[in-house]
């Protein structure tokens, strides 16, 4: 770890006593913050460690005999509904995201640069999702869905799913992009009008790229939210199943251990996307 | 798209009234389709839902109701689940508690200290929401479990009461806090990460000590993040229903998120009390966090 230090120039030498509590003060919100860390992952570890479990009849407890062993990592869609809960999960995920994050960035621009009549009321209209309690908007919306919405032809299933998902990702894509906008350094734009480029080309060239970054954030935070989102889910789904809801419902009957193999491969995925991502984003940044 | 975008404070396009009239209308159009799906998926539902909580039901017809405004519901809903609801106030309590405990080092590590290491560290927080959730908690209930390695190791040192860790509301604190940990740590490091290092090395130089400084410098600069962050986790964790059912017992854990999402699935006729009780939550939850952004607030929050 390369913890930034300053060394304060002074002649005096403290006391190694003194010396050693310094490093350990200077350190300490790191090895702190290391040890989080590891506690995040020890759920996603033993996930991990599972997988290999090759269990009799509940993937409870471990196996000794035969175990580690490769099958389910051979064998993922093996167990049945895991890989269709999964691909109905990625698809809910990819529909939520692209539709919150065009709508959200909308209302962020709409929000923070204009002043204009129902501004507060808008404000107010995006935060609220977010202090409401998953369990409260899941039972609103199953109400809704079932003595409202259904009588024109809107059964539980994917797309009330969809729908319920773009509200609470809607809200999240909002607070991200404003953020962004809001640290924007209004010079920037100045300067391109400056430069006689015209609104249109100074959105494209200037205010976009630099709101981008924040754009793409809040696309991913959407899509983390809604993959793993099980409360309304559950309410609002019907028959269909997502993955969490999969994982949720088979727990009394045994969990299989390929949904070990996915939850641990999506993490996987998510971390060398990420890792990729940035990877190419430090080649371009000029030096 | 074309979009007129003017900086905070520059001067209007300097064309005629065409333009102005667009510059006027634009921010509504911008706002309009977000806005619509929030009234038709959020503001209507949640008036139904009222309306649901006041009906009252058919005698005899367990399942049937008809419109009433029926506050009686509320009154039973209320006296029957109290230990419900106190329950998921202090679980929630005791969970952002915690889980603040345990973000602070570690935004104030990422923000100041982690270096190059930062966007790996961020990486490590975000990641585990790809494990599912349930999957992870149901990790937990074997990690936990009796014959898992904690509990195993606390009794060796009779320092479990009960000796057990599951079945308990320890479990489902616990579980609470891990599952909103990283809805704490990402607000505060956000604000963190906007404090100037050569602010609180002024602290230093003004022989404050390192404990000083945090308190009369860095603490109150990351306040907002804080604020957002012990939201972030106490409005979830007090509508959660998923760490009791998996982590809790069948009796003394339950909190109301349980109740309402049974009285909604396996009671006949509980669509009234299920509704009573989501709005009295939602409720509670607004009043605490308008008192709560009052008290401690910016604007920056809303």
């Amino acid at each position: 770890m390369s913890a930034v230090t300053q060394s304060r120039g002074s002649a005096y030498k403290p006391s190694t006593g003194k010396r050693i509590q310094a490093w350990l003060a200077d350190r300490f919100a790191m090895i702190a913050a290391v040890l989080v860390l590891l506690y995040l992952f020890v759920p996603v570890a033993y996930t991990f460690a599972f997988s290999f479990n090759n269990y009799k009849k509940s993937n409870i407890t471990w196996n000794p005999e035969g175990s580690p062993t490769l099958k389910h990592w051979k064998n993922p869609c093996g167990a049945p509904g895991v890989c269709d809960s999964l691909v109905k999960s990625l698809e809910i995920g990819a529909i939520a995201t692209l539709v919150a994050t065009i709508l959200g960035t909308l209302v962020a621009f709409a929000l923070v640069r204009y002043k204009f009549v129902g501004r507060g009321a808008g404000n107010v209209l995006t935060f609220v999702p977010m202090a409401t309690p998953e369990i409260v908007m899941g039972a609103s919306l199953l109400t809704i869905f079932v003595q409202g919405f259904s009588r024109v032809g809107l059964q539980l299933g994917f797309w009330t799913i969809v729908i319920a998902h773009i509200v609470f990702c809607l809200s999240f894509v909002v607070v991200t992009v404003k953020a962004r906008v809001q640290s924007m350094d209004p010079r920037l734009e100045e300067a391109a009008q400056d430069l006689y480029a015209g609104p249109t080309a100074t959105f494209w060239k200037v205010t976009f790229p630099l709101v981008l970054p924040g754009i793409v954030g809040a696309a991913m935070l959407s899509f983390s939210l809604s993959f793993d989102d099980f409360i309304i889910t559950n309410f609002v789904s019907g028959s269909e199943t997502t993955f969490p809801k999969f994982v949720y419902v088979s727990y009394l009957r045994g969990i299989p251990a390929q949904a070990n193999v996915v939850g641990f491969s999506m993490f996987v995925i998510a971390v060398s996307l990420v890792i990729l991502a940035q990877v190419i984003g430090n080649a371009r940044k000029p030096k | 798209m074309s979009a007129v975008v003017h900086g905070p404070g520059a001067p209007a396009a300097p064309a005629g009234p065409d333009t102005a009239t667009r510059a006027k209308f634009l921010p509504y159009l911008l706002l309009l389709p977000g806005a619509l799906w929030l009234l038709i998926f959020f503001v209507i539902p949640l008036v139904q839902l009222f309306t649901v909580s006041l009906q009252s039901q058919f005698p005899g017809y367990p399942g049937y109701y008809y419109r009433d405004v029926n506050f009686k519901n509320y009154w039973a809903a209320l006296t029957e689940f109290a230990p419900h609801f106190g329950r998921s106030l202090l679980f929630a309590g005791i969970a952002t508690f915690f889980a603040f405990a345990l973000s602070y080092p570690l935004a104030y590590a990422m923000a100041f200290k982690a270096g190059r290491w930062r966007g790996l560290m961020m990486i490590c927080i975000i990641a585990p929401f790809f494990t599912s959730f349930i999957l992870r908690t149901i990790a937990w209930r074997q990690i936990l479990a009796d014959e898992g390695p904690v509990a195993k190791v606390l009794n060796t040192l009779h320092v479990l009461p009960g000796g057990h860790i599951t079945e308990t509301w320890m479990a489902v604190v616990a579980g609470l806090t891990y599952n909103f940990l990283p809805f704490m740590v990402l607000p505060i490091y956000a604000s963190l990460e906007r404090v100037d290092p050569r602010v609180i090395e002024a602290g230093g130089d003004l022989y404050a000590n390192g404990f000083t400084t945090f308190r009369t410098v860095t603490l109150p600069m990351s306040m907002p993040g804080v604020l957002a962050g012990t939201l972030l986790t106490f409005i979830p964790a007090a509508g959660d229903y998923v760490n009791a059912e998996l982590l809790g017992s069948d009796r003394s854990t339950k909190m109301v998120g349980n109740v309402i999402e049974s009285q909604f699935f396996k009671v006949p006729g509980g669509y009234p009390t299920a509704a009573a009780l989501s709005f009295t939550l939602m409720a509670l939850i607004l009043a605490m966090v308008f008192v709560y952004v009052r008290r401690f607030g910016t604007d920056e929050l809303v």
